[in-house]
């Protein structure tokens, strides 16, 4: 069956992102500037305006910054999924993603320890999920 | 900083019914609530020089302003349509202030005007940001975030939110043009279905059609008219701006910078409120407010209201018209509306008895933008 969700639109400034994402190796932007991280990538480092940047892989590791539990569908492709959580983790090395905590909902909580996952959507499309560490 | 305290004021207020309104155009709905506005004040509306709006949220477009002053069918010297979301529309007022300090405009007219219901409800189901992928739909997607840390870090539930609505609600009751008067009880409020959690359904505005416009001048152009002029003290704004991923903080929001300056000019503390108007499109963005406002300590928001303070008879009295929540789910010009009304003391049932100085705020997005707005019967402080 095709996946019918919402996929990710590639651009060039994330494209780098995605394809690491695909490859199970998440990176980020480093500025060689100012030698800062950032998320989501951008085409101009938000911390000093360089547009030179390392592609370095992240650990992977963080913390559940904040969830929420979607119990209403405003998408048709989600309606089987309802009710389903969402979440912003904090990265260890300090941006946040946004990205789905897996387990069950009524046991997230804000500030614990998560780890990525890897979610092979489509031949194309990895999305980054979060597992409890 | 440049104190204009006591310089302008809001001599006419207006507004259309609230809820299904078919056939009408947000300029037509705008143009209702200018017209009621100028019958409010005893004022010509050829005499309205500028002509200032907030973008209509379900259908955002070019020139908006414009075709409202053609519809009203004056030239105006001054016109634009702001974005700043929700805070637009005390935007409006300030920049109304403004290009009447530089001598640019005499009266002007601030509107807003939508038709959600009737036209198209698609922006408010919108994937948030870039991350439907990950399931983020609609603003509540970006509250519910905020209101979650809030309640995890502070150790508090959803129903410590809820006396911010069911005073909504009293409020409202007392309102003929409230959407939701109807009483609801906390037993009510948490058997409410899950929008999003650790949002109730009842957590949540509503859509509807609706217009309401205030008209703003200089206290010299308001000697003559027959309207009680309410006087604007002071004016903020303040805005967290980035994106719910990405912001700095989410406990903290634009209203801490917005109401210190506003509070600054007006020469008042928390202190000296009588009443507040305050943006509710969801229960927890008043009580983040009534943080950054200085009314409570930072996480002390939600025992501030437990007394039912905000409640009609309480200590201080909050969206006296129903609010977001119950009048209606117009983004906050009809919060400006409110203001003036009770300032003037022409409330009716729902008068509240002390009404000297009030507080309105203004916000949008996902708490993206904030402003506030300090008015008083009083020319002086």
């Amino acid at each position: 069956m095709s996946y019918e969700k919402p996929l990710p639109t590639i651009t060039p400034a994330n494209r780098p992102f995605w394809d690491s994402v695909k490859a199970h190796k998440m990176q980020l932007p480093k500025c060689k500037k100012c030698n800062k991280f950032h998320a989501p990538p951008r085409e101009f480092c938000p911390h000093c305006l360089s547009e030179e940047f390392e592609w370095k892989a992240v650990s992977g590791r963080g913390e559940v910054y904040s969830f929420a539990v979607m119990h209403q569908s405003y998408n048709k492709a989600f309606d089987k999924d309802v009710p389903y959580n969402y979440a912003v983790v904090q990265l260890d090395e300090g941006p946040r993603l946004v990205s789905n905590v897996l387990g069950p909902n009524d046991q997230i909580r804000v500030g614990e320890k998560v780890e990525v996952v890897y979610d092979d959507v489509t031949p194309e499309i990895t999305l980054h999920r979060f597992k409890r560490v | 900083m440049i104190n204009i305290a006591g310089k302008y004021c809001i001599v006419g207020v207006g507004n259309t019914k609230y809820g299904k309104l078919p056939g009408r155009s947000p300029e037509s709905l705008c143009v209702e609530a200018i017209r009621n506005a100028c019958l409010d004040a005893g004022l010509d509306k050829n005499t309205i020089d500028a002509v200032v709006t907030k973008e209509p949220t379900s259908a955002p477009s070019h020139l908006f302003s414009t075709r409202v002053a053609q519809q009203i069918g004056v030239i105006p010297k001054v016109t634009t349509t702001l974005d700043q979301a929700g805070a637009s529309n005390i935007g409006g007022v300030a920049y109304a202030m403004m290009m009447m300090e530089l001598g640019l405009c005499t009266v002007a007219a601030v509107a807003f005007g939508d038709n959600p219901i009737t036209g198209s409800r698609a922006t408010y189901s919108r994937p948030s940001g870039e991350w439907a992928p990950y399931g983020l739909f609609a603003a509540v997607s970006g509250y519910a975030l905020t209101a979650q840390r809030y309640l995890q870090l502070y150790d508090k539930k959803n129903k410590d939110m809820a006396p911010w609505p069911l005073g909504d609600r009293k409020w409202a009751a007392m309102n003929p043009n409230a959407c939701y008067q109807k009483p609801m009880t906390l037993a009510d409020h948490q058997a409410s279905r899950w929008v999003v959690e650790p949002l109730h359904l009842f957590d949540c505005t509503s859509i509807q059609d609706g217009a309401a416009a205030v008209l703003v001048t200089s206290v010299e152009r308001a000697r003559d008219l027959k309207s009680k002029p309410i006087y604007v003290h002071g004016y903020g704004q303040g805005h967290i701006a980035w994106d719910i991923q990405t912001r700095p903080e989410y406990l903290v929001t634009g209203a801490k910078y917005s109401g210190e300056q506003a509070f600054k000019q007006a020469g008042i503390t928390a202190k000296d409120v009588d009443f507040c108007e305050l943006y509710d499109c969801f229960s927890i963005v008043p009580i983040l407010t009534l943080e950054d406002y200085g009314f409570c300590k930072k996480g002390e928001g939600c025992d501030f209201i437990a007394d039912n303070k905000t409640h009609p008879g309480g200590a201080l009295p909050c969206n006296t018209s129903g609010g977001l929540l119950s009048e209606t789910g117009m983004p906050g010009m009809q919060l400006i509306v409110e203001g003036v009304r009770q300032a003037r003391g022409e409330c009716g049932q729902r008068q509240i008895p002390k009404h000297r100085i009030g507080v309105v705020s203004n916000q949008g997005g996902q708490l993206h933008t904030h402003s506030t707005l300090v008015l008083s019967t009083e020319a002086k402080l």
